[in-house]
């Protein structure tokens, strides 16, 4: 499950899951729906990304950041995300398109993810949420 | 915000006390509506900033500041590095040297009014725009490198611009000590087809008519009259910048302990001016900037082919170009006593007085002209830098009117085609490759910019030269 939430000039990202991992993906799809609907994107092309930070919060932002650059050098919209975690370590996927202008109507570029409202946390157990602002 | 925790200082200057571990105070200049309509978060980050090590006299906040992130938007702070002051990738923002050019076109409002929606069609033809969008420019390798050292006058030097130009540019085109070893290859990947693009969000170029003049000498000496056209571009430093942002505000994160320094929140990631990643930072954050200038300035080119094709009677001039997310190494008298400081504006723009010798000939009499951009379909303004300004912000003003209202409740709110009606009828022509944008854009999402301005003015931070009314918008 993913959500935005307010935040005055920007645009605050949270995915909510079973499992951490799961709230990664889920806020990747909240990064998204900042840019456009992500029903109408399709799932075409898949590509890996790599990330490391000390801790769940810097990994969160690396996450978000490394889908943002993805998007950005390859002019893609991503739909669908896998994360898998090991300690530090992220191994993940997005898959999309190339963006289509007309059929997407892409609103804003995401600049990238900050630390502002940055949380990584289990609210209860089974329910993880991973939220932060992202600049646009 | 609440003023109940403010201190009034005048009509249009509120402080925050220093307490806790604000080592200076907080001060906002604004009119108490402008106060109440801005959010408590405006007041935390203020606070926060006057935290920081090596900070001089005062965490700044302009009038149309809101809630950024680490500092706030709207936020000027200076550090000296002589008091263990740092450089914090929060306070200049991901969109580095993000900033406003205006030009002169010589024409007047009748002249280009029955080429509208022609110019429109053609401008937004013609120069990049939107998610996605590239332009035919492709870098690599050294030519890359040559534009992060040499911004606008490399551009220039390509062919895109006139040596003119570089006169009325901060820095005369080209920021100075720019470090190509501390940009990263992927933020030069990133980079690499984005040059002369506008970018999205509320980044555009209008076609604007001057419809009011409010200081006639100031005025004159800008080239500015009633009803003349002039030509606004505001971007910034793209790609490139974003991800130097994103890579240092990491790296100041993690590092931020081992330089002694202990963050009241993460997201005020800086680094001691005098340490390896601060040098670092400054180094990367100057070639972003000279991205940013040269970006400008290839966009300038495309709007001069567009006029010179439409209407050739048409000589866009530059009147001036200033960035308002920087941090800057400048000279300035403090308790009679000059001192080099660095000196973030995030999310505001440097207004120098008259007789500043970093400002052209023909403005030292006058003062620095301080472009304010609108949001699409609402007024922008010239303004200019005042003389011994009542207020020691390091010569700072607003830099635009702020959102009012979420992306996503805009979104909710308008309908982009509605929108565009609607701005039609009222004679404003936009262009946007996406309606949603074009909602989440309403002018009715950002404050009042003539309050915002009008505030400025008030509390002495610049003063009004002339009002602009946009007539073509080309929206990202």
């Amino acid at each position: 499950m993913w959500s935005h939430f307010h935040h005055g000039a920007d645009i605050g990202v949270r995915g909510v899951g079973e499992t951490l991992e799961r709230a990664f993906e889920e806020a990747a799809v909240a990064l998204t729906a900042v840019i456009a609907e992500p029903a109408g994107i399709r799932c075409l092309e898949t590509v890996e990304v790599r990330c490391e930070a000390p801790d769940r919060e810097l990994l969160l932002v690396d996450w978000l950041n490394a889908i943002v650059y993805e998007m950005a050098i390859r002019h893609m919209l991503f739909c669908r995300f896998k994360v898998e975690l090991q300690g530090s370590l992220l191994l993940g996927s997005a898959c999309g398109e190339a963006v289509d202008v007309a059929r997407h109507q892409p609103a804003i570029e995401v600049k990238g993810a900050t630390y502002t409202e940055l949380e990584v946390r289990e609210d209860r157990p089974g329910e993880w949420r991973a939220q932060c602002v992202v600049d646009v | 915000m609440k003023t109940a925790a403010l201190t009034r200082v005048s009509e249009f200057e509120w402080r925050i006390e220093p307490t806790g571990n604000m080592r200076v105070p907080g001060v906002i200049y604004a009119t108490e509506a402008l106060i109440q309509a801005m959010d408590e978060k405006v007041r935390d980050q203020v606070v926060n900033v006057a935290c920081l090590p090596g900070i001089v006299s005062a965490s700044y906040a302009m009038p149309d500041a809101h809630w950024g992130y680490g500092f706030p938007i709207g936020g000027v702070a200076a550090f000296d590095a002589d008091q263990g002051g740092v450089v914090s990738a929060g306070g200049v923002g991901f969109d580095i040297s993000c900033g406003v050019r205006c030009l002169r076109t010589g024409l007047r409002r009748s002249d280009v009014e029955p080429f509208n929606e022609r110019l429109a069609d053609a401008l937004f033809r013609r120069i990049p725009v939107g998610v996605g969008s590239h332009g035919p420019i492709r870098l690599g390798g050294a030519q890359m490198d040559a534009m992060l050292t040499g911004g606008a006058r490399w551009a220039v030097e390509q062919g895109w611009g006139t040596r003119d130009d570089l006169k009325y540019i901060e820095g005369q085109g080209c920021i100075a000590d720019a470090r190509t070893d501390a940009v990263s290859d992927r933020a030069k990947k990133r980079q690499r087809d984005e040059m002369g693009t506008l970018g999205s969000g509320n980044h555009y170029l209008e076609v604007q008519e001057v419809s009011e003049i409010h200081d006639r000498e100031t005025a004159r000496v800008y080239g500015l009259d009633e009803h003349e056209v002039v030509v606004f571009i505001h971007c910034g430093s793209r790609g490139l910048g974003h991800q130097i942002g994103t890579e240092y505000l990491k790296t100041m994160a993690t590092s931020a302990r081992r330089h002694g320094i202990e963050l009241p929140d993460r997201e005020l990631a800086c680094a001691p001016l005098r340490s390896d990643t601060g040098q670092a930072y400054l180094g990367a954050m100057r070639a972003a900037s000279n991205c940013a200038l040269a970006n400008r300035q290839i966009i300038t080119h495309l709007a001069r082919q567009v006029f010179a094709e439409l209407l050739p009677e048409a000589d866009l001039t530059l009147l001036y170009d200033v960035s308002h997310n920087t941090c800057k190494l400048e000279e300035h008298m403090l308790d009679g006593v000059i001192r080099k400081l660095f000196v973030h504006r995030k999310g505001a723009t440097r207004a120098f007085g008259p007789g500043h010798p970093d400002l052209p000939d023909e403005y030292r009499a006058v003062g620095q002209p301080v472009l304010i951009g609108g949001s699409m379909g609402t007024a922008s303004y010239v303004l200019a830098g005042n003389a011994n300004p009542r207020v020691p912000s390091f010569a700072s003003a607003c830099h635009g009117a702020g959102r009012a209202m979420s992306r996503r409740q805009a979104h909710k709110s308008w309908q982009g085609g509605r929108l565009l009606k609607e701005l039609r009828e009222r004679g404003i022509i936009v262009r946007s490759p996406s309606l949603r944008g074009v909602a989440e854009e309403a002018p009715q999402a950002y404050k009042d910019v003539d309050a915002v301005v009008d505030g400025a003015e008030e509390a002495g931070l610049a003063r009004k030269v002339a009002k602009l009314r946009p007539l073509v918008c080309i929206k990202g």
